[in-house]
């Protein structure tokens, strides 16, 4: 059946089955393909989206479960304040390697920054453990947020 | 540049000269089409090629200054997250006096004889060797393009060149202050002799070479438009899943597909002998019809297979002899004279590579030709699986390359584009195969298993006056490259077990081919020294663990004729502090390695909790991989190789039972997270040496670090990975 979801502030109807995946939907339905597919059971966090702020595993929300949410992507991050400071310092500290996992690596960083301004260590590894990066590039990840928190 | 490619390099035009750069014709100039200079640049092939000589001129890397003054290199590394795209346009911005931004790279598109790797012979990327082959001629490129546009400005100007120099892509001409730029140069240093020799900058005046660089690849990988196989659309592209034989070498036998053909979306359903795919309108889709379809496969020849039988016939293997590999002295005789005998039994697993993009290959097969987009580090054997499969000639199958999204050796292999090509031979259209996590690590190919048998006899004062090492295991080479196994041995299955750092008078090192059926292998991350260095370096540390000393102070007897060696294992113990006091099941393990033409020298601090749980708090690595050309790629690629490696220590297993692949996805198949991750400290050893390889140095000798320090924490020496932690309980 038709759904009308609204990704970066743009209304779009898809027709899919309810059950999709919200992942899908982005990429392949609508060509948004910032959004990484890693394992398809919110196990590595490639595919981390934001639904009204929170950071949300796409590969495992179904469309139906959207309703008139807003949902942000990494295309429409760094239109945010905490999203444009994530992006200048994973590129201030050079944290970026093979690069998959970092669309999901900056949703989950930008959504800790924008509701704990000064987080942690601790907390740091609370809202990014979610995340997987295969090439290893946490301490930089770490650094990364740090600066931007600073900043 | 993210989707870079070029489809064709037929861009000389107007006249040519060359000249010999060195012994051989390496060089030559030409007009660029559009007016510029062109410098097409041979990369020197292997050694044997070198010596079997030939006058034909073959370049494989071009570089092309426009009348706009943009320079672009093509050439055939990819970027897959090493730095490629910023380290190697630095050697020729550096001779070349421009700023690194200046450079732009573009993918190579297939082609194997012109692009193959001077050090692999073949077109591809790995073996951490880019730097190594490019570092000489690309400089030597860059500096004839220099000499060239300084000889047209002084023949514009009518003064002697020697009074001319060049500086950020201009020609200076310092009596008179008048200045050109390159762009405007360049059709006429097209015209220009080719310099018969040019003299490379001494390192103390590198402007570029020895300074962290900003990657040039990384805009676009924040912000969601970098485009790598997997996220490539042709229009009308249809998306398909599949599954293959869950035992190696099976069959489908029946396949009940009305459920799935049922589902919204879901286009048609191909099947091939030994793999069902379901093609869609997106991968929703097509995951939820391949999980409606009831499949029955004839499992075949491997439907019983263990990893425990393969292990088995392995060990079996080491019992009898294998081609020396190397052999110093007389290890017997040695052994016989020997105070005290040390032997031990060590196993490595079979490994995934566990990219985070899972496998994909998208392809439109046409009557006439067939077009492939893949994220590839060997796009020319790619294309020729492709053409292989269709009966078609090379030059009707377009293949495009793309960014990966993570390498590892995995993408060295041409299986997922066979797979693609496969199921499109039966698509109307462009389909894009993209593999489930599931099948991507249960149809990887993998890092082989390994089993080591090694004795050492020790003197009354503990050194070692013999060492003998026995392993068995596949050859990926052999099958990848077959010319390069010989006599029994090929470089990369003995790398790290021959050549030690280490002064041992009687030595013999022995490798036994073994090739297990039902599981394909291939290259992983350090490659052969992911096992040899783990191996050698455990086997160390027992060896001074039975002569009661201290694991560096024994290793720095051994290393008197190797300075090197000896400067980065004291440099990596002082600063991580070796010798001063931890807590209870604290400990700290030493390592060191001089593989891929790099020295490297790991300490691990490591927590074992009671539970046996293995935390490791802080990585101290000192490198000396001759002249840093990017620092910051040095240090990038040094915690990213110590992360893999700790993740294959702690986690890392691939096991079969039944023939079938017993992991799944990262819930099974575990990787290192954040919070498990280690502080890193890298620390280079500043020299002028040529550069050795990193990308894979970090992860071969973190394994041992590991291990050792548990060794040191527990007093428990673990023989086989991963990291078992019922052995550790407290």
């Amino acid at each position: 059946m038709a759904f009308t979801i609204k990704v970066n502030g743009s209304p779009h109807s898809v027709d899919v089955d309810g059950d999709t995946p919200l992942l899908w939907v982005l990429r392949d339905v609508l060509g948004m393909t910032g959004t990484k597919f890693g394992c398809g059971m919110a196990l590595c966090g490639a595919c981390t989206v934001h639904v009204d702020g929170a950071p949300t595993r796409s590969c495992v929300t179904p469309v139906d479960s959207i309703g008139v949410s807003e949902i942000t992507t990494i295309e429409a991050i760094g239109k945010t304040a905490a999203g444009a400071r994530i992006q200048k310092a994973w590129l201030d500290r050079e944290v970026v390697q093979c690069g998959y996992c970092q669309s999901g690596q900056i949703m989950s960083a930008t959504a800790l920054l924008a509701s704990n301004p000064r987080p942690t260590d601790s907390d740091i590894d609370d809202a990014m453990s979610g995340n997987i990066c295969r090439c290893g590039t946490y301490v930089r990840i770490r650094d990364a947020i740090k600066q931007a928190a600073n900043g | 540049m993210a989707s870079a490619h070029i489809s064709s390099q037929a861009t000389f035009a107007g006249r040519t000269s060359t000249a010999a750069l060195s012994r051989r014709k390496l060089l030559q100039a030409a007009a660029a089409a559009g007016g510029g200079l062109m410098l097409s640049l041979h990369l020197p092939a292997t050694r044997d090629a070198e010596a079997a000589g030939t006058d034909t001129f073959t370049p494989n890397a071009f570089i092309r200054i426009g009348g706009d003054g943009q320079i672009v290199l093509t050439m055939p590394y990819v970027e897959m997250g090493q730095g490629t795209y910023t380290s190697i346009p630095m050697l020729i911005a550096e001779e070349l006096e421009v700023d690194l931004q200046q450079v732009r790279l573009e993918h190579a598109p297939p082609n194997e004889k012109l692009y193959a790797n001077p050090l692999l012979g073949i077109q591809a990327t790995g073996n951490s060797n880019a730097m190594r082959g490019a570092w000489k001629p690309l400089r030597e490129a860059g500096a004839t393009a220099r000499t060239m546009l300084v000889a047209a400005a002084a023949k514009r100007w009518n003064v002697d060149p020697a009074s001319c120099s060049a500086q950020r892509g201009e020609v200076l001409h310092a009596a008179t202050g008048r200045r050109i730029k390159y762009g405007e140069l360049a059709a006429d240093a097209a015209r220009m002799p080719i310099p018969k020799d040019v003299a490379l900058k001494a390192p103390k005046d590198f402007k570029l070479i020895g300074t962290p660089a900003k990657r040039l690849d990384t805009p676009a990988k924040v912000n969601g438009t970098a485009v790598y196989g997997i996220d490539v659309r042709p229009p009308g592209v249809k998306i398909a899943t599949l599954a293959q034989s869950p035992v190696f070498g099976g069959r489908v036998k029946s396949v009940n597909d009305a459920a799935a053909k049922a589902i919204k979306g879901v286009r048609q359903i191909v099947r091939l002998d030994d793999a069902v795919a379901v093609v869609a309108d997106h991968m929703g889709a097509a995951k939820k019809g391949l999980e409606a379809l009831v499949i029955e496969w004839d499992d075949g020849p491997n439907a019983k297979l263990t990893t425990t039988a393969i292990a088995a016939e392995l060990e079996t293997a080491t019992l009898g002899p294998g081609a020396v590999a190397q052999n110093i002295g007389d290890a017997g005789r040695a052994m016989a004279g020997a105070a005290t005998r040390v032997d031990a039994i060590y196993q490595l697993p079979f490994l995934a590579h566990a990219t985070l993009e899972p496998m994909n290959c998208t392809v439109h097969v046409r009557k006439d030709g067939c077009e492939i987009w893949v994220g590839s580090q060997a796009i020319a054997r790619a294309q020729a699986a492709a053409a292989k499969i269709l009966g078609l000639p090379l030059e009707k199958v377009v293949a495009h390359n793309h960014l990966i999204g993570g390498g590892f050796g995995r993408r060295l292999e041409e299986d997922g584009v066979v797979r693609a090509v496969q199921i499109a031979q039966h698509v109307d259209g462009p389909v894009k195969v993209v593999w489930t996590r599931e099948e991507d690590i249960q149809h990887d190919m993998y890092r082989p298993y390994w089993f080591d048998r090694l004795s050492a006899g020790l003197d009354e004062k503990g050194m070692p006056v013999s060492w003998s090492h026995r392993f068995a295991g596949p050859s990926v080479i052999a099958r990848y490259l077959p010319p390069g196994f010989k006599d029994g041995l090929d470089p990369d299955s003995t790398e790290g077990a021959i050549d030690l750092t280490y002064a041992l008078p009687n030595l013999r090192i022995e490798y036994k081919r073994v090739e297990p059926p039902g599981i394909p292998t291939a290259f992983w991350r350090s490659v052969g020294p992911s096992h040899n260095v783990f191996v050698v370096e455990s086997f160390m540390d027992e060896l001074a663990a039975a002569a009661k000393q201290d694991a560096v102070t024994y290793r720095l007897a051994l290393l008197d004729k190797n300075p090197r060696a000896k400067a980065v294992l004291a440099l990596a113990a002082k600063e991580a502090g070796w010798g001063q006091a931890l807590p209870a099941r604290s400990g700290r393990g030493v390592a060191l390695q001089h593989v891929f033409a790099t020295y490297m020298a790991h300490v691990a601090e490591v927590e074992v909790a009671k539970d046996g749980a293995v935390r490791v708090h802080r990585v101290v690595c000192a490198v000396d991989c001759g002249t840093a050309v990017n620092p910051d790629t040095v240090r990038a690629q040094i915690e990213s190789g110590v992360m893999f490696g700790i993740t294959a220590a702690l986690y890392g297993e691939i096991t079969l039972k039944n023939g079938r692949v017993e992991q799944g996805n990262f819930d099974t198949y575990q990787l290192l997270r954040m919070n498990e991750a280690p502080a890193v400290e890298v620390h280079i050893v500043q020299n002028t040496e040529p550069p050795g390889g990193l990308g894979e140095t970090g992860t071969s000798l973190i394994v041992p670090a590991v291990a050792n320090a548990i060794f040191a924490a527990t007093d428990k020496r673990l023989r086989k990975m991963p990291v078992d932690t019922a052995a550790l309980k407290a």
